[in-house]
């Protein structure tokens, strides 16, 4: 038993989890400030702004994926501007993945954090600005503060969903083995092979590190309503 | 010096309504503003806090918060702000609510001394009581030493003897620091025992502007005592009809002629006046 453990390849979940890392800490950058316009925003194109954050919970993954292919590939302006002066492939590759991912779990940042952005008492934020404060300051020093389960709740399960995530790793990425080939993709391609007792082995590390994660982000939001209430 | 001129659409339960006010105000200058609720007196302050929009114009102290070209916003004006929820920062501890505002520490030890708050200064918001979230809400409103202190009906959260105790510390602040102030309340005794001017807003517009005493004391004519309450049951005991009435926190019985109660209905508005010449006065 400790044998196969020990032979197994990890390479596809050491990916899985650099993917899910890096993909998580650029939609928080990223996010972070579109949840805070979002939130604040009494604006005409709010609604559309959230209908299109809101898409890639609704769209098949290959829908998703072929429009990324399509729109990263280097017969597309932006491919090929990506190729032609930056040097990147941004298909089939772990570029080009990071890329996908983002797209693909955008909502899954953004919703929490709006929603934890809307449930703020009002007058606390324009009791900022009454103290002098800009938006900016009012944003990092008040508002992230006072969000933190929805904070929390929202890297995690990005993290999480990037580590699930399956069609459009396969349809940008490929599964092109120490490169694109992610956890979820190796699963598949084992049962493809007949490989049941790989198969097993990947999926139950799966189910065990994603409940460990789902579990303690539970915990943490009790203890802090606990804290707050 | 404060100068404003102010209009502003508002839409209320009753359909739209404008709000209009006009005003000249002192410097070192308390005053009330109260009305029904929907009369504008909490958009009226958020105007001059600049969080609400409105045309017209603010000038304080010669400096023009709004005119037709610019409005400044919230963050250029000097204004100390205490909403009736507190809204502390929930993150932070009472010391540094206070000093998120300005870093001055011997201000800030200052106000924590006159509201004695200073036991209290590495708490967070949620282990305060209401009456302490309100003090710490009003020192950090000081911090700014603003040019005007707007009170959105600061105590109306809070019960009987921590509002008599805010209302002195209040007091002692404006004596302190001759902010100018402007207070939304309800409640007549605290707006005699604070405000030098008592303004009524209704319907968007001033309909009263004067001495406390001129507006607030209503025993015109030769009544002595005079009281509101409400209406809450007519009783009748063998020939004679008693009234129940809410006055404040308190319940009472009065004696009713038929003639009167004919006029009467359960849940009006009373004026109760009578012209006891020899009342009974004992302290508690």
């Amino acid at each position: 038993m400790f044998d196969i453990l020990l032979d197994l390849d990890y390479t596809p979940f050491i990916i899985s989890f650099k993917l899910a890392t890096i993909t998580t800490l650029l939609l928080f950058i990223l996010s972070v400030p579109l949840a805070w316009y979002l939130s604040q925003s009494r604006s005409k194109i709010k609604p559309f702004l959230e209908a299109l954050t809101a898409l890639p919970i609704v769209l098949p993954p290959s829908v998703l994926g072929f429009y990324i292919l399509v729109a990263l590939s280097s017969n597309s302006p932006l491919g090929a501007f990506f190729e032609n002066y930056l040097g990147i492939n941004l298909v089939f590759s772990f570029t080009g993945l990071v890329v996908a991912s983002c797209f693909y779990s955008l909502p899954f940042m953004v919703q929490p954090l709006q929603s934890g952005f809307s449930g703020l008492n009002q007058h606390m934020l324009e009791a900022s600005y009454l103290s002098g404060k800009g938006k900016f300051v009012t944003l990092y020093k008040v508002a992230l503060p006072n969000i933190k389960p929805a904070l929390l709740t929202a890297v995690v399960v990005t993290f999480a969903h990037t580590v699930g995530e399956f069609g459009v790793v396969l349809m940008v990425g490929g599964s092109i083995p120490d490169e694109t080939k992610v956890a979820s993709v190796a699963i598949y391609e084992m049962v493809e092979m007949m490989d049941y007792t790989k198969a097993h082995l990947y999926s139950a590390i799966m189910v065990l590190l994603s409940f460990t994660v789902l579990l303690s982000v539970y915990i943490f939001n009790a203890k802090e309503k606990k804290i707050l209430g | 010096m404060i100068e404003i001129d102010v209009e502003k659409k508002l839409y209320g339960a009753n359909g739209t309504m404008k709000l209009d006010v006009t005003l000249q105000i002192a410097q070192g200058e308390f005053i009330a503003l109260s009305g029904k609720s929907g009369s504008g007196k909490s958009t009226f302050l958020r105007i001059l806090a600049g969080l609400d929009e409105a045309k017209g114009e603010i000038e304080v102290s010669g400096k023009s918060w709004l005119n037709r070209k610019k409005t400044l916003p919230p963050q250029q004006r000097e204004i100390g702000f205490v909403f009736q929820d507190y809204a502390l920062f929930e993150n932070m501890s009472v010391l540094d609510n206070l000093l998120f505002v300005s870093k001055d520490l011997a201000l800030a030890q200052k106000l924590l001394a006159i509201t004695e708050l200073t036991q209290l200064k590495k708490q967070f918001p949620k282990r305060l009581s209401g009456g302490q979230k309100q003090r710490v809400s009003l020192c950090r409103a000081m911090m700014r030493r603003p040019k005007l202190l707007l009170l959105d009906e600061p105590l109306s959260a809070l019960d009987a003897v921590m509002r008599a105790k805010l209302q002195q510390e209040i007091l002692t602040l404006h004596r302190e620091f001759a902010t100018t102030t402007i207070m939304v309340s309800h409640d007549p005794s605290e707006m005699y025992r604070l405000a030098s001017r008592v303004i009524i807003l209704d319907n968007g517009t001033v309909t009263d502007d004067g001495m406390p005493k001129d507006i607030l004391l209503k025993t015109k004519g030769s009544q002595k005592f005079s009281f509101e309450g409400e209406l809450l049951e007519i009783k009748e005991v063998d020939v004679i009809k008693i009234a129940i009435v809410a006055i404040g926190q308190q319940i009472v019985e009065i004696v009713v002629s038929d003639a009167e109660v004919q006029n009467l209905q359960i849940g009006d508005k009373l004026q109760l006046s009578t012209k006891a010449f020899s009342p009974i006065v004992s302290a508690f």
